[in-house]
Parts: C-alpha cells; structure tokens; sequence
C-alpha cells in the first residue's frame, strides 16, 4: 500500500483524464518535433522524402502512444515496472545472441512497421524498474550497501550488454541514467564520491602509466584513445566529422545562412546530417537564434518534467518523472557536446529531431509515463 | 514495506532538494552549451564562414593555349591542334559495358586504352569523366556527337594538343612537348597549378623546353561549388587565361626542310647562318625523328627503335654534337701567326709529307708531299706541314686566344638543350683538367683541328661567319616574341687585322675557285656567289706507325663508326658575305662527302629556292638535277611553303 492508494478516489477518471494531461509539456515536445521536421525537410534538400514525413507519422503514433500510456494509471506501469525491465533485458540478450551466431550486427527486432531497439527500450525501462525499487525500499535502507549492489546490478548489466555491441553512447547513457535516478532516490553522496574518486583514479593511473614500465594499457590502445579524445589529431579521419561540423556550426553567424541554404549540409560536408549531426544543420541554417531557441525549447521539456515531478507526492511518480527528464537532459546534452567539439563523438542522437523510428517512439512512450504520473498524481 | 508518514516525508524533502540540485546543474550545464554555441557562432563565425567557402568552392584551372611556333617568314612550326576525344561518366552511363559495345560501332576503340579506362573507372568516384578514346577523329568524333541521345554519359571533348606539321624537319630546333611527369615536376621548386592537370603538355626539349615559360602563357580559373564528394554542382564564375607567347624564330623553314632532305640518313649536321646579323637560318641534324610521337608519350617500341640507332636520331648535333674540327681549324692557326708576326704572307714552308717534331713524326695528308706552300696556297691544298710549322713558331697560347675570339670553346646562349661548348684547348687547361703539361706535339695536333680541339657544327658556323665578315657575329635564334622583335645588336669589330683575314680569306676562296683547291670540283660557277671554304677531315682513330708503315687502311675499309668525319666550312658571297654554312658528317669518309652538301645547301639559300643548273659545274649537272628531283619528293615542308608564300 503506498501513499498514493489513499488518495485514488481525487484522481480524474475516464476521458475527464484528457483534460489532466500536461498540454504545454506536450505542446513543447511538438515544438521540438516541428524543428526536426523542418530541419529533415531542409536536409532532404527540400522534400518531405525520404525523412520528414516518416518522421511525421512516426512522431503522430508517438502521440498516440503517450495519450494511451499517459491514460492508463501510474500503479499500473509501476505494478508492471519489474516485468518491463525483464523483458528489455531479455530482448537485449536476444538480439546479442542472433547478433553473435550468423545473424550479422543486427541490434533490433523487426516488429513489421518498425525496428524496435532493445537498448532504446532499456533507457525507459532501467528508469521505471529503478524508480519502482525505490519506491518499495524503505527509505532508511536506501544507503544500505546490501540495498545499494542490487540497483547498481540492475544498472551495469544491461549497460555491459549495450557495450558489448558496441554502442558507446547508449551505455554511457543507461549508466548515467541510473546514477541519476539513484541520487535522486537518495543513496548516500559517499557511494558517488567513491565511485567518481575511483574512476578518476583508474583514469589518472592509465594515463600516468602511459610510457612507463608497468603501463596498463597497450600502447595502440592509448592511440585510439587519443583520437578519442582529441579528434583534431586525425583531421582526415575521425576528426573530420568534428572539423566539418564545427565550420557548419561557426558559419552560422547570428541569424544563420538561411533556410535551405546551409552550404556545409546541403553539398554533404555534415556527416549524418539527418540524424546524429541535425543540430548542426539547424544552427548553420538558423544561426544562434535558431540553435539557442532549441536549446531554451528542450531545457522548459525538463523543467516542466521537473516542475511536475516536484508536485507530485507520489515517490514513484517523481523519480520516475525525474529520471526520464533526466535521460532526456543528458539525450540532448551529449548530442549537443558532441557536434560542438565538447565531447567525443560517440552516436548519440538528438531526441525527438533526429530520424529515426524507436527513439522517437520511445521517447514517447516515456512521456507518456510522465503525463500518466501527472494525470494520475495525488490531490 | 510500510513507511511512517514522517519517513515518507523526509524522503520527500531530500529527493525535492536533489531534484533542485540536479535541475540547477542541468541549467548550469545548458548555459555552458549556450556559450560554447555563442563562442562558435558569433566569435568565431568569420573564420568559419571562410573554412565553410573553402568547402565548397573549389577553383579549377583552365589551361591556356600555348603560343605557337613561325619560322622567319611566318610559316607555322608548331601549332595547337584541337584533339578530340570521347569521354564516359559511369554513373550517367547506367550500364557501361552496354554504352561501351555500342560505342565500339561507331569508335574504332583501342583495347589498351579501353583496359587503362575501365581501370580508372574502378579506382575514380563514378561521376568523373573517364578518357575511353584519345585523339579520334573528326568524323568518328561527329559521328559519336550524333548518337549521344543513346549514348548515356558519353561526350565528345575537344581539347588542345600540340603538333609539328614539318613533323622530322624542325625536331631538334624546336624539340617537343610531353605530358608532364613526376620528374619534371621534380625539378621546378614551385611549380605552376597547371602542371598538374592531368594530361597537361610541357616543353620537354629544344625550345618548347627552354622557352617553355613563354610558351606556356597563364591559367585561366573557374569557380566551382562542389559537394563533399568533389562533384561540380554549378560554375560560379570564370576568369579566361593568357595565351602563351608566339616566337617567330630566325629560321627558314625552306632551307631548313632542304637541309634535312640533303643530309638525307647520313649521320650528319649542318647549319646555315647570316654573316651579318648571326641569324640561324638552318640548324639541321640527320637522321631526325618525328617529334609528334612524343606529344602524347612515346610507346616503348618506338622510344627503343630511336635509341637503338646508332646515328643517333635523338641527338641535336649540329649544336651538341662537338668534333674535332680538323683541317677547318687552319684558318685560326693562319691569323694567330700572322697576329703574332711569326709568318710573312709569302714566306713558305717546304712540305716533304711529314714533320718531326720531339721525335715523333708528324705527317701531312698528302704522302708525298706538297713541296713549297705559302700562305694561301696551304690553305688551298690543306698542307698540314706548313702548320705544324705555323704553330711551332706561334704556340698554342696565340692560337687559343685566336680560337676564343672565332667563338670556339664559347658556349652560346641559345633557347636549345644541350648547346656544347667544345673544347678550346690552352696549357691551363691541360693542367688543370688532365692533370698534365701541354706538350709540342699537342700544339702540333692542335694546329690542324685534331688533338683536344672539339668544335660543335653551330661554333664552326659561328667560326666562318666571323671569318667572313671580321665582325664578332653572336648566333641568334629568337627573331620575335609575341611580335616584338628581339633586337640585333650591332656586333663589335674583332681585335683581328683587317688585312690578315683579308689574306686568310684568299686563301679560302681559293679552296673552292682555284683549280688546285680541295674543294674546287664542288665550286659554285655562278659569280655574285663564289663562295669561300675550308674542307676538313677529322680522324676518329689513331694511325699505328706499323699501319702507315704497311699502308693505311681505306677509309671505305673500314667499320662505319672508324671511318673519318668529313667537315666543310664556307660562307658566300665572296666578296658581300651573306651567309656561312658549316656541314659535318659522321664517319662520312673525309671532306668529300660534306663539301657537296655545303655547296648545295650554300646555294640553295643564295637563290631562296632550287638553284639553277648553271650554278653548277657543267659534269655535275647531270646527277645534280636528279638529286634535285629526289629532294623535291623528300621535302615535306615544301607543299606547306608555297601554299604560304602564295
């Protein structure tokens, strides 16, 4: 029984839910939609084909799916949180097991009208089997290091999978997404100074080995850990990507060269412009204006997210609200870092603007649950 | 698990002041990404504006037409001609080996470049042309134009390439182009974007290679937007190129083309100069080549059939071929001893045939001797005795320093490759390049042009021109560039007595007018052209005392490359000097087989044209006028003349 029963009987029921939905949360996601159709139309070289309108029916099922996740109450989807997370673990160790025997690199299932990738399920469900853990334990266990190693299982097994395919940024993603949902919950500050403590240890003692007798990592490896973090050592090879994005950034001046005007994606010196490398497109074209607009756009999504979840007296609902705002922050964050020289170039897409079908849907669906815990909330 | 209120709400409170801290490191970070944005867009937005142009604009050459090649009456040596070729776009083609077969029905397609082509294919990204055909002609060109509605992604290209009409007859003068290589490029520090251009053609040798900056003219540019992948998406704008300098040479192309038929397969040089000006009017080198094989990059069969010839096609003799210049030294030993007062223009010397000198004994052409021999008379009959005795008396530094001032040993400076210096022998040279003292013998081999001396066929000319005129005659080759004519300086006197050369000439004239000169069966009959000379053979092989002793060998005995060269030095008119011819050929077996083409070539220039019989010696008539109708089928160059003069 948790708080939230008690209160059941103030929750709107029926199609009254409809007017409990958080519109200007939703009016905000379609804003940003509505710039990545723009810019999908602009990079396609001005037609609808072949991204923006896939893209448009994919984002109006999305809509769809959040108004029927958002309907059904938030004791449901924490009732089934634990069996979600199975599944998408499942699925994952699926697809590397037909990934590993003869079925190429294939990472998604093929559900006809689109590919469903367990990793971007994962992203959702490690949030909601977190959130729903947290709200079972009790409080003064939180800290426990008993209570501690089973989130923190829940967390690195399936990012260990992602990484085994290897998707880089979806794991650093999964990782930092629990952490933060763990914070949130309230695990002592000491179990993440420890572990930030460690890793900045281990990394100081790789790099300070670097050259002497006992260095521990080879030193090809130390190689492509260079042009990791510095691209602009192979400016043909891996930084080049960075170099031609940052001279489609730069160009863009204050109000951009224009709608469809973008010389550096238009004569495809952008890589992945349509999906990893949009925000480029949009600040090239659009400028400063344009790239900060998208930048004030997604940090109200989070801030709405935020807002509601602090409204909420429901602890599942909360951390639940929080960790997908929070995965969406760090969605876009890296993206951002990334086009812009700040971060290595690790594959993460822009949410809700870049193409591409079980993002945009997922996302949703995470939305969804946002405004299921907002519609469902106590009174 | 059951929670107390309280504990649910303290749990609450921290997850709210978590959630606040999280969200204030969230906006912390955003506005970190804002600056970082401003930092791109605004203050470095200039310099990425310009790295973004950079990407996309893409400056592309256009090649210029090379200035053309005249001879001194305007006469086309090398030209551009427009080459057509037919070029295939992969990518637009669809199924190329389709487009190909189709093609070969109206192409004759050559399967080495068909194999080169397909390669290419598999190697340049589709949307590049790929050359399938080079140097089509005009009709399979048209031919392809018409059909190109089924014939995607093939165009008909028309380009500029060089070619020599007079093909052999200006190969060594004018040299040729070639398609630019590593090496070329090797040797220029800084070269031009041109060169680079696939296919490009840059003078190799001759003049197209020492006046190859004139030639070449400047680079035209076109601005052109092209996609990350280098394809031209539109051509923003064009700037046309500068033609390269026209240069009209001193040359005739006539007599040129005359002088390469008379040398016909000898091994031989020969070149014709104006005594007054030092224009070259024919610098000609037998046997020739046709430098047209060269423009578009020999094939190894004809590169190695050129080479393997012993007469050496490749090699421009007539300025760096050097020989020993033989008996048409004596003129300078004569001045030199006149210069130096060791010799009045009557004393004489008594020839019995051969000389001692330091033990050795040096001996004269003529077995028997030649008896007594003054000035005129030893150059008339080429009496070795009376200058071994010439040069005892006056030693090698006078003749040396004569020998300078004639241009021997002078290296000239002219737009050609190679240009020999010869070899004006001194003491200090000797002792400083061979590391020994000169010797009396070595002034005695001197004397009569053999020994050290070496002398190219150009420095022979350069030689009679300044005995004719007295005058320090420079050889000229460029007569214009661009149509502004080069100047022709006014040459200086030479420090040599008027009335000494005046009997050296003498002796010349008698060479080719008196009855007992060396070269008189080859005389012009003709009076405004008498002509002045000097007959020369050269020997390439030393004689043993014991061959001498047995009898030496018959020039026609031996093997060719043993044979002696025969040299003719001459200038005409005799008394107004106009032009001065030098003729060497190979192993040509003594004088005799270079006087009559001298004699021809002498005349040939006088009368701008086939002389007249009556030039000639009445029993020579009869085979010259054969000759002249072989020449007349020979000449290419001569159906191009006419058609120009008319």
């Amino acid at each position: 029984m948790s708080y939230l029963e008690y209160n059941v009987k103030h929750v709107p029921a029926g199609l009254r839910k409809v007017l409990h939905v958080n519109w200007a949360l939703l009016l905000l996601i379609t804003a940003v939609a509505g710039v990545g159709f723009l810019m999908l139309y602009s990079v396609a070289g001005g037609s609808f084909s072949p991204w923006a309108e896939p893209q448009m029916k994919r984002y109006a099922l999305g809509v769809v799916a959040m108004f029927v996740v958002a309907m059904v109450p938030i004791w449901f989807w924490r009732s089934v949180s634990g069996f979600a997370y199975l599944v998408s673990l499942i699925l994952l160790v699926l697809v590397e097991v037909m990934g590993s025997v003869g079925m190429g690199a294939q990472r998604w299932i093929d559900l006809g009208f689109m590919r469903l990738q367990p990793s971007e399920l994962m992203k959702i469900t490690l949030v909601m089997c977190l959130a729903a853990y947290y709200d079972w334990l009790p409080p003064h266990k939180t800290s426990k290091p008993q209570w501690v190693l089973l989130p923190v299982l829940l967390v690195l097994i399936p990012t260990a999978l992602v990484l085994r395919q290897p998707d880089l940024g979806t794991s650093i993603l999964l990782l930092t997404g629990g952490a933060i949902v763990m914070f949130l919950a309230g695990v002592h500050w000491g179990y993440f100074a420890a572990v930030i403590s460690m890793v900045v240890g281990l990394v100081v003692a790789v790099f300070q080995s670097r050259g002497t007798d006992w260095q521990l990592l080879k030193n090809y490896q130390y190689r492509r850990i260079d042009t990791f973090l510095d691209p602009s050592s192979d400016p043909l090879g891996a930084g080049y990507h960075i170099t031609q994005s940052k001279i489609a950034l730069g160009s863009g001046g204050w109000t951009g060269r224009g709608f469809m005007q973008g010389t550096q994606s238009r004569l495809n010196f952008l890589p992945e412009k349509h999906t990893d490398f949009i925000f480029t497109t949009l600040a090239e074209e659009f400028g400063y204006i344009g790239a900060i607009s998208l930048l004030s756009l997604y940090a109200l999504i989070v801030m709405f997210c935020i807002a509601s979840a602090l409204a909420n007296k429901d602890r599942y609902s909360s951390l639940l609200t929080l960790g997908i705002a929070g995965a969406f922050f760090l969605f876009f964050a890296v993206n951002m870092s990334m086009v812009m020289g700040l971060a290595p170039v690790v594959g993460v897409p822009l949410p809700l603007v870049s193409y591409g079908g079980s993002a945009m849907l997922v996302l949703m669906v995470g939305f969804g649950l946002v405004q299921s815990a907002h519609v469902h909330r106590p009174r | 698990m059951r929670k107390s209120p309280t504990e649910v709400t303290e749990t609450h409170g921290r997850m709210s002041r978590r959630a606040l801290l999280l969200g204030g490191t969230m906006l912390t970070f955003m506005t970190g990404l804002g600056f970082r944005m401003r930092h791109l867009q605004l203050d470095q937005a200039d310099q990425y504006r310009l790295l973004a142009e950079e990407n996309r604009i893409n400056i592309r050459l256009i090649p210029p037409a090379r200035g053309e090649i005249f001879d001194r009456n305007g006469i086309v040596l090398a030209r551009n001609e427009p080459s057509y070729r037919i070029t295939l776009v992969p990518e637009d083609a669809g199924d190329v080996d389709a487009v190909i077969d189709k093609l070969a029905t109206l192409v004759e397609l050559d399967p080495t470049e068909l194999d080169r082509a397909v390669t290419e294919m598999r190697r340049s990204p589709p949307f590049l042309p790929v050359t399938i055909a080079d140097r089509v002609s005009w009709d399979e060109l048209s031919r392809v134009a018409v059909n190109t509605p089924s014939l995607p992604g093939v165009t008909p290209e028309v380009g500029l390439s060089r070619y020599y009409p007079l093909r052999g007859d200006m190969a060594h003068v004018i040299g040729y182009v070639g398609p630019v290589s590593d090496y070329d490029l090797s040797k220029i520090d800084n070269p031009d974007q041109l060169l680079r251009i696939p296919r490009f053609q840059i003078g190799k040798v001759g003049l197209e290679g020492r006046m190859e900056n004139d030639l070449r003219g400047a680079a035209g540019t076109k601005r052109v937007e092209v996609n990350a992948v280098g394809r031209i998406m539109r051509e923003l704008d064009r700037r046309e190129g500068e033609q390269g300098d026209d240069i009209q040479l001193t040359i005739d192309q006539g007599l040129q083309s005359y002088a390469q038929a008379r040398l016909g397969n000898e091994s031989a040089a020969a070149v014709v100069m104006d005594c007054q000006t030092g224009d070259l009017l024919a610098v000609a080198s037998a046997p020739t080549f046709d430098p047209n094989l060269f423009v578009q990059g020999i094939s190894v069969a004809d590169y190695g059939e050129l080479t393997g010839n012993d007469h050496r096609p490749l090699a421009a003799k007539s300025v760096q071929g050097t020989y020993p210049p033989g008996s048409t030294f004596k003129m300078i030993t004569a001045l030199a001893a006149l210069e130096a007062g060791v010799v009045g223009y009557d004393d004489t010397v008594y020839c019995p045939g051969h000389m001692e000198i330091s033990n050795r004994r040096f001996h004269c052409w003529k077995r028997g001797g030649h008896g007594n021999m003054n000035l005129v008379q030893a150059i008339r009959e080429s009496c070795d005795v009376y200058f071994y005795d010439l040069a005892l008396q006056v030693g090698i530094d006078k003749m040396s320093e004569v020998a300078a001032k004639f241009g021997l040993g002078e290296k000239f400076d002219l737009p050609l490759s190679g240009v020999a210096r010869g070899l004006n022998p001194s003491r200090d040279w000797k002792s400083s390049v061979r590391g020994e003292d000169w010797v009396i013998g070595d002034t005695a081999n001197a004397s009569i042009g053999q020994g050290f001396v070496l002398a190219s066929p150009l420095q022979l000319a350069v030689m009679t021109a300044r005995l004719a005129t007295g005058k320090a005659v420079p050889p000229r080759l460029v007569k214009s560039i661009n149509g502004v004519d080069q100047p022709v300086p006014e040459p200086p006197r030479l420090d040599i007595s008027p009335t000494h050369l005046a009997e050296v000439q003498r002796g010349m004239y008698a060479v080719s007018n008196h009855r007992r000169g060396t070269a008189y069966s080859k005389r012009i009959i003709e009076d405004e052209f008498r002509m002045a000379g000097k007959t020369g053979t050269s020997q390439v092989r030393n004689i043993t005392a014991a061959e001498r002793a047995r009898g030496v060998t018959r020039n026609e005995d031996l093997p060719w490359n043993r044979r002696d060269h025969g040299l003719f030095v001459n200038y005409a008119p005799f008394e107004n000097p106009k032009i001065a011819v030098a003729v060497v050929v190979e192993h040509g077996s003594g004088s005799k087989a270079a006087t009559p083409i001298g004699r021809d070539i002498t005349l040939q220039a006088l009368y701008g044209g086939t002389p007249p019989l009556s030039a000639y010696p009445t029993k020579d008539r009869k085979r010259i006028e054969t000759q002249q109708e072989e020449l007349e089928k020979l000449v290419p160059g001569r159906e191009i003349t006419r058609r120009n003069r008319a």
